[in-house]
Formats: C-alpha cells, structure tokens, sequence
C-alpha cells in the first residue's frame, strides 16, 4: 500500500513515536497551566530530563530508570521555579525563561563527557509477531512503551481534568485562586504539585529524545520542542486530546513533509477540495445527529464553501503537483496552528479557554 | 591647544596602532564564532578542536574567545560588534550565514581581521575568507555508496540549499553514479544545522523509502545514531567530525574538517606581522580535507578503490567534477576531459544530470 511513494502505515508508526517528547510535555504543562501557573521553562526542563535520563540510563543501564531519572531531573528543575514562584512570588514569565537558559547551560555544563556514549536499547514492549501483523501490527503494537504510556497519560488527564475531584480543585485554582482559597484549599501547594509533575512530563519527554528518538547526548539537543510544546497547548485551548492532536499534527507533518522530500514525492492537489467536501459533509452529520439549527450566514457559507470545493475538485482531479521544499519545511507549523486554531473558534463564550488566574501569584494575606 | 594635543596624541596612538600590525604583535586575542554547541560533535566541534590547537601552539601569547550557538542573522552581528569592541585581533566567524554580518562590523573595525568560513564576500581588506575542498571527501564517500548499496537507493540529508552543500550532493552522486550506473539519489532538506531530532527524522524518512546509505551535510551524530538503529542494514559517513564512535558500522568512513593548521597559521601570521588578506580554498592535498580510517564494513576491494581515489584526488589526476557532463535540464555544463572551475563550483545552484527533484531556492 503506497500513496505518492509513500507507506502510510509506516508513516503513522513514525508519527506516533516522533510526537511522543511534545506530547509529554505539552501534557504537563496543560496541567501547570489548568492550575493557574504559566511555566515558560519547559524548554529548560526538556533538556534537563535528556540529561537526566541518559546518564541515569548509562549508568544502570536500565532505559526503564533513565526515563524516571529523566522525570526526576526535570521535576527537580521545576521545583526552583516553584520555589522562585510560589514562596518568593516572582514573576511567572521572568522566572520560566530564566529557567530555560538555566535548564540549556546546566545540561551542557553536566553534559561534558557524555558525548559520543550510546544508551541502553529502549525496544518495542511486545514480542515481534504482533508488530508483524499487516496494518495494525506497525501502528498498534510496534511501539516502545513510552509511547503507550504517552497516549494514556492523554486519555487518564482528560478524565482527571474533567470528570475527578483533584481536577475539579486543580481547576478551581487556576480559575480563581481566591475562591479556592476561600474554601480552604492551600493555592500555592496544590500548584507546587502540579508544577513538580509538569517538570517530570517534560523531563520524561526531554529522556525521550536522548534515549529513544535520537539516541545519544549532544548539547541542544531538544532544539525548541519545549517551545512548540508551550505553544500547543495554548493552541488546543488547555485540552488533552486536542493537545495530542497537536501533537500528532506537529509531528505527522514533520515526518510527512521529510518523507515527501525523500521519495521525490509530489502533492496530490486533489486531495485538498476533497478534504474540505469531507470536513464540510462530517458537520452537516453532526449537526443532524445533534440536532442543532441552521443559521442563514452558516446556510450561504455551506452553499458557496460547497460549489467552490466541487468547482476545485473539477479542476485539479488527478493533479499532482511538485511542492517547493520551502513551503513543505514551513508546513508543520503552519498547518498545527491553523487546524487548532479552527477548532477552537466559534466557541464563544468561554472565550478561548484560557484559565482565568493564568500567570498571576497568590499570597494568602491579600 | 589642549585639544590640539589630544588630536595629536590620538593620530600618534593610531599610527602607532598601525605600525604595530606590520611589525607583528606580541600578544593576539582571537575569537571563534560557532553556530551550534561544541559538544555537537561535528562541525563546531572540529573548528573548537582548531581554537584550540591554536591555543596549544603560541601558549600565553595567544588569548582565546569564543561563543557557542549563535543564530546566523542580526544577532551574529551583535555577538561580532561586542567581540571586536572586547579587544579581539581577529575573529572566526565559522558559519556561511554569517556572510553579512562579518563584512558589516568588518566595515565598522579596520583594524579588526575577520576571517569567514565557506564564504565569498570580502568587502572591505580586513576580510579573509576560508574554506575546504568538502567536495573531494564526497566523492570518496559517493564511490563508497554506488559500491555497498543494495537497493540501489542511496540517501543525502542536505542542510541548506547553498552552493557549498549543492557541490556536494553532486560531487556524491557523480561518484556514486561512475561505479553504479542503477543508483538512484534521494535529497531530503532539513533547513537545519544542527537540529538532531529532526536529523534524525530525516534519516528515518529516507531509511523508510528504501535507502541504505546516508550521507549528510548537518552537523550532529544523530542520522548515524538512527542508521544504528538498523543494526548494519544501512550505513553512513561520519561528517566534518571523525564521529569514530559509530565505527565499524554504521560510520564506516568520514569526512574530517581539520582547521587547525589553518587557524595556526593565520594568528602565527598576525603575530609575525605577514599577515595579509587571503581566499584559502585547501582540500585533501593541503590537509583540511581528511578522510577518516574506512572500517572492515567494507569489503577490501571497495576499501583500496576509495583509498586510490582518495590518493589521485590528493595528487590532482582526478578532479570529481570532470566533463562531460550535463545539468539536471540536460544542458551542457562541462565538455569531455575539461574540469569544473572554481567560480562554478563556489556559486553553484543546480543538480547535475540524473538527481531528481528540485534545489528549493
């Protein structure tokens, strides 16, 4: 099965193991931020956590206790910026860069002599034959278990977030500390906590890198993942799920756009007008399923958004165009950031989703 | 009067200044620009490995400076403002990108020597540039490739389109293509440097179409570290670095930028007084071109053929780019016997014939 020289499955198991460091992170830092604490330095704790998890790796050999020396490190890095936070009430946004160039100078301070040493194997969880099986095999069970533990971490915050009671205070914190406090609830503990277990998803995701994905230690190595982490979870409105999409957005098209560079691979044209007609077709289901109304300007948007993808579709049909390198390489970001930012407007109301305490401190006395 | 004197004492500092460079210095503080980390081990890595040399020769008479990971761009000419008003003699800028900004501040500090690598612009006299003959190991490592091959499918992780990293690609296929007429390229862009997750996710990406020899043109470990992962089914070169760790296999020869000499002997200039403005372009026969040891991975035949090449490139009968040949649009670009000139290869921005897929410009 190829498309365009390109193996979908293949393609789909890569993505999946490629996004795992952003995801991790990006995951803590949705729970830093649910809790009203923006920690700009995720950066920083990634790289600490490479760090961390490969000299803890090399030096049990163990890749299972590398990636929780990883967590270790870079919850232990999150505890100065809890620290700095919480009790000194420094500024949030300061404190997170700081400790990002911190993190970048720490690692490449601790890093000397590490270059150049291979890691202990991080393998697939489960025996051969099951990778082996056709489609499912490469993309359900060919995986280490990271990348497991990745996608249930997504699926056990949405329901802590959403559904449990640590979630329900974790909220209430980040939506209004005051109120929190209030009810008797110690603010700046419950975000010393969740801060402590953001650095250790990030320093897991920053032990990715060096164990699993690249494995080996170089200075920089993470390269501003903790950035595009930062970013996605703004971008997914401080979701789980919709950070994994991001997540997997990010990396699928990286991989993509990499694997269309390799193959000599043109851009079929026509799958766009086909996209939008399935995108168009999928709401009008929903909406009939939901059974929600119709507005004249949603009406007049369908009609002309319908007639221009056929019209599209009528032209471009078995149209394979070369992609300029330039735009393919540029493509991952644009193409994340846009999908998250459709899925997030036209809910209003809730405005963007952005916890209300967001970035500012507490002190019990105020 | 007194600001007669000033003036005057000032002209006197100046010419004294001056004369001092004809005679020589005592004491020479030299700077290094590094565009990624130095533990990269590869590109920075070998220019930090000159630095030093440099240090090692001249001792207490040579101070050195240096600063890792600067961005190519506006903040390159902050860094080399703040080098040059920090009293540095001569200062490296060792990345392509920093063209501008070196022959910007060059422009500001007369009496500071800027030496760019991989460059062409020298504006003002205090300009030098340098670079290797890169293209020379790559045709070693293309007859290496066309060699062990088997699916035929050889890979090129480019960095970015520039004619430095152009050169190469063809210098690699051509090779490749003399010994295997059935080799087919495949060029993946990273529009990166140093960026080893996504080196080494352009390496997975070319492994995963089919390819089973990667040679590359960024400057960490990380395509080796992926090709690793293959355990001996594909194999790659070390890169500006001797990067010996992944010897026999999946290193199994490398391209080694070796500075040092160079460095050496362009402060030794500056402190002697010879120092004059230069366009070093050295390859394997000055030195700056090594080729590291090729490992029992490869079979012994393979091995002697890439070693002779190695040798006659060194002692000038073989040039990689010999005629005839045709560009990538199946113009003519050199006729039979005649070799490419150095204008030709240091602006070039085309593929030759038989590479698929565009330069992105």
């Amino acid at each position: 099965m190829d498309f365009g020289g390109i193996n979908p499955i293949i393609l789909i198991a890569t993505l999946m193991a490629s996004a795992v460091p952003i995801l991790l992170a990006a995951l803590g830092e949705t729970v830093v931020e649910r809790s009203g604490v923006l920690n700009l330095g995720v950066e920083g704790m990634m790289i600490i956590g490479a760090l961390g998890g490969f000299v803890v790796a090399v030096a049990t050999g163990s890749p299972f206790l590398g990636f929780v020396g990883g967590a270790v490190a870079g919850a232990a890095l999150s505890l100065i910026f809890a620290l700095l936070t919480q009790v000194f009430l420094a500024n949030q946004v300061a404190t997170g860069l700081a400790l990002t160039l911190f993190g970048l100078g720490v690692s490449s301070l601790g890093g000397q002599g590490y270059n150049g040493i291979k890691p202990p194997r991080t393998g697939p969880l489960l025996p051969d034959a099951l990778a082996d099986l056709p489609v499912v095999g490469p993309i359900l069970f060919g995986h280490d278990w990271v990348v497991y533990f990745s996608i249930a971490m997504t699926a056990v915050l949405w329901w802590v977030l959403k559904a449990s009671r640590v979630g329900l205070i974790i909220r209430a914190v980040g939506e209004s500390h005051e109120a929190a406090h209030a009810l008797g609830y110690k603010v700046n503990r419950i975000r010393l906590m969740c801060i402590a277990f953001g650095g250790a998803m990030a320093g897991m995701g920053g032990a990715y890198v060096s164990l699993a994905r690249v494995p080996q230690w170089v200075d920089g190595i993470t390269n501003g993942q903790g950035w595009i982490a930062l970013a996605i979870v703004v971008f997914a409105s401080w979701r789980p799920w919709r950070v994994m999409i991001g997540a997997y957005l990010f990396g699928g098209i990286t991989v993509l756009q990499l694997n269309l560079q390799a193959a000599g691979s043109q851009f079929p044209v026509w799958l766009l007008p086909t996209l939008a007609l399935l995108a168009l077709a999928g709401d009008i289901i929903l909406r009939e399923i939901n059974g929600k109304n119709y507005s004249d300007l949603r009406k007049v948007f369908y009609f002309f958004a319908t007639v221009n993808a056929l019209q599209l579709l009528y032209l471009s049909w078995g149209k394979w165009i070369p992609m300029p390198v330039d735009y393919l390489s540029m493509s991952p970001y644009l193409i994340t950031i846009l999908v998250l930012v459709i899925m997030s407007a036209g809910r209003r109301g809730t405005a963007n989703g952005a916890p209300a305490s967001l970035g500012q401190n507490f002190h019990a006395s105020r | 009067m007194k600001r007669r004197n000033l003036l005057a004492s000032a002209a006197m500092g100046l010419m004294m200044a001056t004369g001092a460079f004809a005679q020589g210095m005592d004491h020479v503080k030299a700077c290094f620009v590094y565009v990624g980390p130095i533990g990269d081990g590869g590109w920075t890595f070998q220019h930090h490995q000159g630095a030093l040399a440099v240090q090692e020769k001249f001792g207490d008479k040579v101070e050195i400076q240096y600063q890792e990971s600067v961005p190519e761009g506006a903040d390159a000419e902050r860094v080399l403002t703040q080098m040059a008003l920090g009293g540095c003699n001569i200062i490296f800028t060792t990345s392509f990108g920093y063209m501008d900004a070196t022959n910007a501040v060059a422009a500001k500090f007369p009496d500071v020597k800027f030496e760019h690598a991989t460059g062409f612009k020298r504006d003002t006299p205090n300009v030098s540039t340098y670079n290797a003959r890169f293209y020379e190991g790559r045709a070693v490592e293309g007859l290496i490739a066309g060699r062990m091959t088997k699916s035929n499918k050889i890979g090129y992780i480019g960095s970015f389109p520039i004619p430095e990293v152009v050169m190469g690609i063809n210098s690699y296929y051509l090779a490749a293509k003399k010994v295997n007429p059935d080799v087919q390229l495949s060029v993946v862009w990273a529009f990166t440097w140093f960026d080893p997750a996504k080196e080494a996710d352009a390496a997975k990406a070319l492994i995963d179409q089919g390819v089973d020899v990667i040679a590359s043109h960024t400057d960490s470990t990380a395509v080796l570290a992926e090709a690793a992962k293959t355990e001996g089914k594909v194999i790659g070169f070390g890169q500006a670095s001797d990067m010996a760790e992944y010897k026999p296999s999946p290193r199994v020869s490398s391209v080694i930028d070796n500075w040092g000499p160079y460095y050496i002997e362009r402060v030794g200039a500056l402190l002697d007084g010879t120092y004059q403005q230069a366009d070093i372009w050295a390859g394997i026969k000055g030195g700056e071109v090594l080729i590291g040891e090729i490992t029992e991975a490869v079979p012994p035949e393979v091995k002697a053929e890439a070693e002779k090449l190695r040798d006659d490139i060194a002692a000038g009968t073989v040039h990689p780019f010999t005629g005839p040949l045709k560009k990538q649009d199946g113009s003519d670009w050199l006729a039979d016997g005649a070799t490419a000139p150095d204008g030709d290869l240091l602006g070039m921005n085309f593929f030759v014939e038989g590479i698929v897929g565009d330069i992105p410009q």
